[in-house]
C-alpha cells in the first residue's frame, strides 16, 4: 500500500448473469480528500459501492482499506472498521422517530467502542447523542423535526438522516451514493457546506454524483465510469475535457459549458 | 339550516403523556391516565382464577385459564417476532414440543423437581430451538414461516418412527403441581412478567435494533450490526417463552407426547394476534384469553365448533381487521366530542 491511501480498489469485476456491471475497476482514494465517481446511468457506480462495502459479493478483485484486505467481508464488519455508506434510495427506519433511527448505529460495536460524545457513554444516553448528531447534520434541535417519524420526513431530511447514520458510526471514510439527488437547488446549496465540514473534520469522502457542478466544488479528483469500465481519472477540469468522457455523457458538447458556467 | 350542523372532533391527548422517556408525574390525573389500563389488566388477570369458583364454573375451567396463559406466552412470542423483528414464525408447536419434552426428560431421567426443570427447559429449549432455526434466519416473511412450520411436523414423525422418548405414548408420569392455585397463579404471573418485560424490551436500545431489522435490514447491516445475530437473539427470546409454556404444559398434564407438536399451538396464537391487534403485545395476550375459553365452550356443539370458531374469526377480520387493542388504544388516547359547524 502506498503512503496516504485510505482505500485501494484493484481490478474489481462483477457480472450479473451475462451483464458485465464492473470490469477491472481500479482506483485509490487518499486520506482526507473528496473523491468523485461520475458516469451515465447504469455505468456501475452503485454496484461499485455495493462491492466495496460488501453488500454485493464481487466476482474478483481486491479492496484494501487502511492497508487491510476487506474484499469479501460482511457489510456489518466493514462498517465497524469505519467504512460507511449512504444509500441512494434512502433506507431509514420508517416506523421510528428520526432521532431513534440513530440509536441503531450508536448501538454498533464500533460506536460503543469509540465512546466519546458520539458513542454515548459518559456524555448522555444514546438518545441525547443522536440529537447532537442530528443537530450537526442540520436538524433543528428545538423543533419537532428530530422527533418526527422518519416516514413523515421530506426527502431533504432523509438524505441528511442517511449521512447522520454514517456519522453515528464515527467513520473514517463515507461512501455517499447520490446525496444531492432529489433535492431542490436550495437544499443542495445547504448540503455543500455540510460536505465541506465533514472533510474538514478529517473524514474522507467518496461521492457518487450526477450534480456535477456541486460535486466539482468539493471534489479534488474524479473518476468516470462507463458501462462498468473506468474511462479516466483526474482533476475535474481535465476529466471533463476528455473526449471519451464527453462521448459517454450523451455526446453532449454543452457539458463543459454547463459544468463550469457558475 | 343545512343538514350538517355538527361534526365529530377528535383530538389526541397531550403528547407529553404518551411520549416514552418523558414521565408524566406532574399530576394524579396524568398518572392515573397512564396506570389505570395497566392496573385493570393486571388485577383482572389475577382475579381470573378466583372468579371461576365464585361464578360457578366447573373446576375444569381452571385448566382452561392455565391453557389460555400458555397460549398467551406463545402469542406474545409470535407478536414480538412478527411485529418487532419481522420474522413470521409458525413455530409455536415446535417451541411447545421442545420445551415439553425437555422438561419431561429432565424430570423423569434426572428426577429434578419442576422448580428446576421449568427454568432449565426454558433456557435449554430456547437454545435448541435457536440452533435449529439458525440456518433459516437469513430468510424472511413467508419463507421463514414455512421452515418453522416444517420443524414440528418433522420432529413429530421422527419421534414416531424412531420410537424415541416414549414413541407415540409419550413420556408418562411427569411430576405435577401441588395444587391448582399454584398452577394457575404461577403461569399468570409469568405471563404478566413476560408482557411487561417484552414491552420494555422493544423500547430499549436493543429493541430499537430489533425494530430496525424489521424496518430495513440492509440499513442495520450498514450500521455495523449483524442482522443474523439480532434475529437469533430475538428467536431465543420468543422460543424461550414458547418452551416455558411447553414445560409448564408437560407438568400440568404430567405427560409429554407428540400431540404437543400439534399445529393448534402454531395457529391459535396467530388467530389471537389477528383479534387482539398485532404490534400491541397486550392484544394477542387478551386474544388468547378470549379465544381459548370460547374454543372450550364451543365443544358442546361438537364438530360444529369449527364453524362457529371460523365465523368469529371472520367477523373480526372483516369488521375489526386492525385488532381490538389497536382500536382501543387509539380511542383511549383521543378526546372525541361533537362541535357545532
Amino acid at each position: 500500500m502506498s503512503e496516504g491511501n485510505i482505500l485501494e480498489v484493484t481490478n474489481v469485476c462483477k457480472a450479473f448473469g451475462g451483464v458485465q456491471a464492473l470490469l477491472n475497476v481500479s482506483f485509490n482514494v487518499q486520506e482526507g480528500e473528496v473523491f468523485g465517481i461520475i458516469g451515465p446511468n447504469g455505468s456501475g457506480k452503485t454496484t461499485l459501492i455495493n462491492c466495496i462495502t460488501g453488500f454485493i459479493k464481487m466476482n474478483s478483485g481486491k479492496v484494501l482499506y487502511k492497508g487491510k484486505d476487506i474484499s469479501y467481508k460482511a457489510p456489518n464488519q466493514i462498517a465497524n472498521l469505519g467504512l460507511t455508506r449512504t444509500f441512494q434510495i434512502m433506507r431509514p427506519y420508517y416506523s421510528l422517530p428520526a432521532y431513534k433511527n440513530l440509536i441503531i448505529p450508536l448501538f454498533s460495536p464500533r460506536a460503543r467502542r469509540k465512546g466519546g460524545w458520539r458513542g454515548g457513554g459518559k456524555l448522555g444516553d444514546r438518545g441525547t447523542v443522536s440529537i447532537d448528531i442530528l443537530e450537526e447534520i442540520g436538524f433543528e434541535r428545538d423543533s419537532f423535526v428530530p422527533y418526527k417519524l422518519a416516514s413523515s420526513l421530506p426527502t431533504g431530511y432523509l438524505k441528511r438522516l442517511e449521512l447522520a447514520r454514517c456519522l453515528a458510526l464515527r467513520p473514517d471514510l463515507i461512501l455517499c451514493d447520490e446525496v444531492f439527488s432529489g433535492l431542490s437547488m436550495s437544499e443542495i446549496a445547504s448540503m455543500v457546506p455540510l460536505i465541506e465540514k465533514l472533510q474538514m473534520d478529517g473524514i474522507t469522502l467518496v461521492m457518487i454524483e450526477h450534480r456535477l457542478r456541486e460535486l466539482f466544488r468539493v471534489a479534488s479528483r474524479v473518476m468516470v465510469l462507463n458501462f462498468g469500465e473506468k474511462l479516466t481519472e483526474g482533476i475535474p477540469e481535465e476529466v471533463m475535457a476528455d473526449e471519451k468522457v464527453k462521448e459517454a455523457y450523451l455526446g453532449s458538447e454543452k457539458l463543459l459549458d454547463y459544468t463550469f458556467e457558475a | 339550516m343545512s343538514t350538517i350542523e355538527r361534526r365529530k372532533e377528535r383530538l389526541d391527548r397531550g403528547i407529553k403523556v404518551r411520549t416514552e422517556g418523558i414521565y408524566a408525574v406532574s399530576s394524579w390525573q396524568e398518572v392515573t391516565y397512564l396506570v389505570l389500563p395497566r392496573l385493570i389488566l393486571i388485577v383482572g388477570l389475577l382475579l381470573l382464577p378466583l372468579l371461576i369458583p365464585i361464578l360457578g364454573f366447573s373446576p375444569y375451567w381452571k385448566r382452561v385459564v392455565s391453557m389460555a396463559a400458555i397460549y398467551g406466552l406463545l402469542a406474545l412470542g409470535f407478536d414480538f417476532l412478527a411485529h418487532f423483528v419481522g420474522l413470521v414464525s409458525l413455530g409455536g408447536a415446535f417451541f411447545i414440543g421442545v420445551g415439553g419434552y425437555t422438561a419431561a426428560l429432565l424430570n423423569k431421567s434426572l428426577g429434578l423437581s419442576p422448580v428446576f426443570t421449568i427454568p432449565m427447559a426454558t433456557v435449554g429449549g430456547a437454545i435448541i430451538c435457536t440452533l435449529l432455526l439458525l440456518p433459516a434466519l437469513p430468510l424472511r416473511g413467508v419463507y421463514f414461516a414455512i421452515v418453522t412450520l416444517m420443524y414440528p411436523l418433522a420432529i413429530m414423525r421422527i419421534i414416531e418412527a424412531l420410537n424415541i422418548f416414549g414413541g407415540t405414548d409419550g413420556i408418562l408420569g411427569v411430576a405435577g403441581f401441588p395444587n391448582t392455585w399454584i398452577e394457575q397463579y404461577l403461569i399468570i404471573l409469568i405471563v404478566i412478567f413476560a408482557l411487561f418485560g417484552l414491552r420494555r424490551l422493544v423500547n430499549e436500545d436493543i429493541g430499537l435494533v430489533f425494530r430496525g431489522v424489521k424496518d430495513n435490514d440492509q440499513s442495520v447491516r450498514a450500521s455495523g450490526l449483524s442482522i443474523t445475530l439480532y434475529k437469533a437473539i430475538a428467536v431465543f427470546i420468543a422460543s424461550g417463552l414458547g418452551c416455558l409454556g411447553g414445560a409448564y404444559l408437560a407438568h400440568i398434564y404430567m405427560w409429554a407426547g407428540i400431540s404437543q407438536f400439534a399445529l393448534d399451538f402454531s395457529v391459535i396464537p396467530i388467530a389471537a394476534t389477528v383479534i387482539g391487534g398485532g404490534g400491541t403485545l397486550v392484544g394477542p395476550l387478551l386474544g388468547c384469553f378470549f379465544l381459548v375459553p370460547i374454543s372450550e365452550w364451543l365443544r358442546t356443539f361438537g364438530t360444529l365448533r369449527i364453524v362457529f370458531y371460523s365465523v368469529i374469526l371472520m367477523a373480526f377480520i372483516m369488521f375489526r381487521s386492525e385488532g381490538v387493542m389497536v382500536y382501543a388504544q387509539r380511542k383511549y388516547h383521543q378526546f372525541q366530542r361533537w362541535v357545532k359547524v
